[in-house]
């Protein structure tokens, strides 16, 4: 599974890919968590908020700084 | 009207805070209000306290109303009008459209995308940090409510004719060619429970108090000292009403300024009891919130220069024309 949060390196999106490396600890689930923060790679995903989370190339959240226990729960939908 | 108004003074003015701070300096620190240095004390704490108070309370409201426009819903209604209607509704958007400057690229080249007219984007983004609710109700809390009505009349008018213009000017060419076309996704986020909307709002203002706390308190320190350590002569011979300059002044210094409204507001608050025009401080206000260099500098990545000087243009003229006017009708306002 390759997950890859987006967002032009602001806070926000570091937040989120810390939270994402928790969700991945407690689930178990391994993959790779990949940052993507140019602009052109972005807009790509077409969102219009950051920061975003992409799973296998499948937009599943934006504009939200998700907490671990969120990431938990799409992580185990999209499982 | 009476109770009106007793509400409007102890729950916005917070008159009895002001009383409780003067009764703290008074009695505890031992000074008098009515001195240079008690004054500045007074100024200082009562204005801090009473800008986190009132800032704390509004964000959360409005945070909440703000739950119901994401800016994909945004997106899609504004893609269901077109002319000068879609200028109004997108700086109306503006005010209610919840979203942090460092979303404003992807939502500049989502809207673009969408098939959006560049024209009514500016005016989503013009509007969005110079009218923002929360810095309502914070003028009619420092001012008054037709001061407060008057700014967001003028706000949501420039930000029209700021798109407007841009539109008719046709400057499409003059967006980077990477903005156009791209995918857009058609996902709206979920709708949030009542509790998620809570939670969004508590964020929301944590989120913010983290951001702005610093700039708060140089404002309010900026303008205590303007309060009581800046002789009003040379405020008058700058800034002063009857001098013709003071606009452009006011606003050439305000453009470069980055800072968050609420900071500005008690420096200008601290302009207009030393004399200054009503005017000059809103030219001041509005230079400093609505354009910035490092919003500029974000947008020069996807437009080209000879776009940006003309939204600063139009922005810069906008503002100098509403300091002028307020100045010169000022006098209806207070």
């Amino acid at each position: 599974m390759i997950i890859k949060v987006l967002g032009s390196g602001c806070k926000n999106c570091v937040a989120l890919k810390e939270n994402t490396e928790v969700a991945l600890k407690e689930t178990g689930i391994e993959a790779e968590v990949v940052k993507v923060e140019e602009i052109k790679d972005i807009i790509a995903y077409g969102v219009l908020q950051t920061p975003a989370l992409v799973i296998d190339e499948k937009v599943v959240s934006f504009g939200k700084v998700l907490k671990p226990k969120d990431i938990v729960k799409i992580l185990e939908k999209v499982k | 009207m009476f109770i009106l108004e007793w509400l409007n003074n102890q729950l916005l003015k917070m008159e009895w805070l002001s009383n409780l701070v003067k009764y703290l300096v008074e009695n505890i620190f031992g000074l008098n209000v009515q001195d240079r240095i008690g004054g500045s004390v007074h100024f200082f704490i009562y204005d801090v306290i009473k800008i986190f108070i009132l800032l704390s309370v509004l964000i959360f409201i409005i945070s909440y109303i703000q739950s119901y426009f994401p800016p994909e819903r945004t997106k899609k209604i504004l893609g269901r009008f077109s002319g000068i209607s879609a200028n109004i509704l997108g700086a109306l958007l503006g005010t209610v459209t919840p979203f942090c400057s460092c979303s404003s690229i992807p939502l500049f080249i989502g809207f673009t995308s969408a098939g959006l007219p560049i024209g009514v984007t500016f005016s989503f983004l013009i509007s969005s940090p110079l009218v923002d609710l929360a810095s309502v109700l914070l003028l009619a809390s420092i001012f008054n409510w037709k001061i407060a009505i008057a700014y967001v009349v003028v706000g949501l008018v420039l930000a029209v004719i700021g798109g407007t213009l841009i539109s008719k000017l046709k400057l499409e060419k003059y967006v980077e060619p990477f903005v156009y076309g791209n995918k857009v996704l058609d996902m709206e986020q979920e709708e949030l429970t009542k509790k998620e909307r809570i939670d969004f709002a508590k964020d929301q203002v944590l989120d913010i108090i983290k951001k702005v706390w610093l700039y708060i308190l140089i404002g309010v320190g900026i303008g205590a000292a303007i309060h009581n350590w800046i002789p009003e002569s040379i405020i008058a011979a700058i800034l002063g009403q009857d001098k013709w300059y003071s606009v452009l002044i006011a606003t050439f210094v305000g453009v470069p300024m980055y800072a968050d409204i609420f900071g500005t507001l008690p420096i200008a608050e601290a302009l207009v009891l030393k004399g200054v025009g009503l005017g000059t401080a809103l030219s001041f206000m509005m230079g400093v919130t609505a354009l910035s260099l490092p919003s500029m500098i974000l947008l020069k990545k996807v437009v080209k220069t000879k776009l940006l000087v003309i939204f600063a243009g139009i922005v810069t003229a906008g503002i100098i024309i509403i300091g002028y006017t307020f100045n010169a009708f000022g006098y209806i306002f207070m």
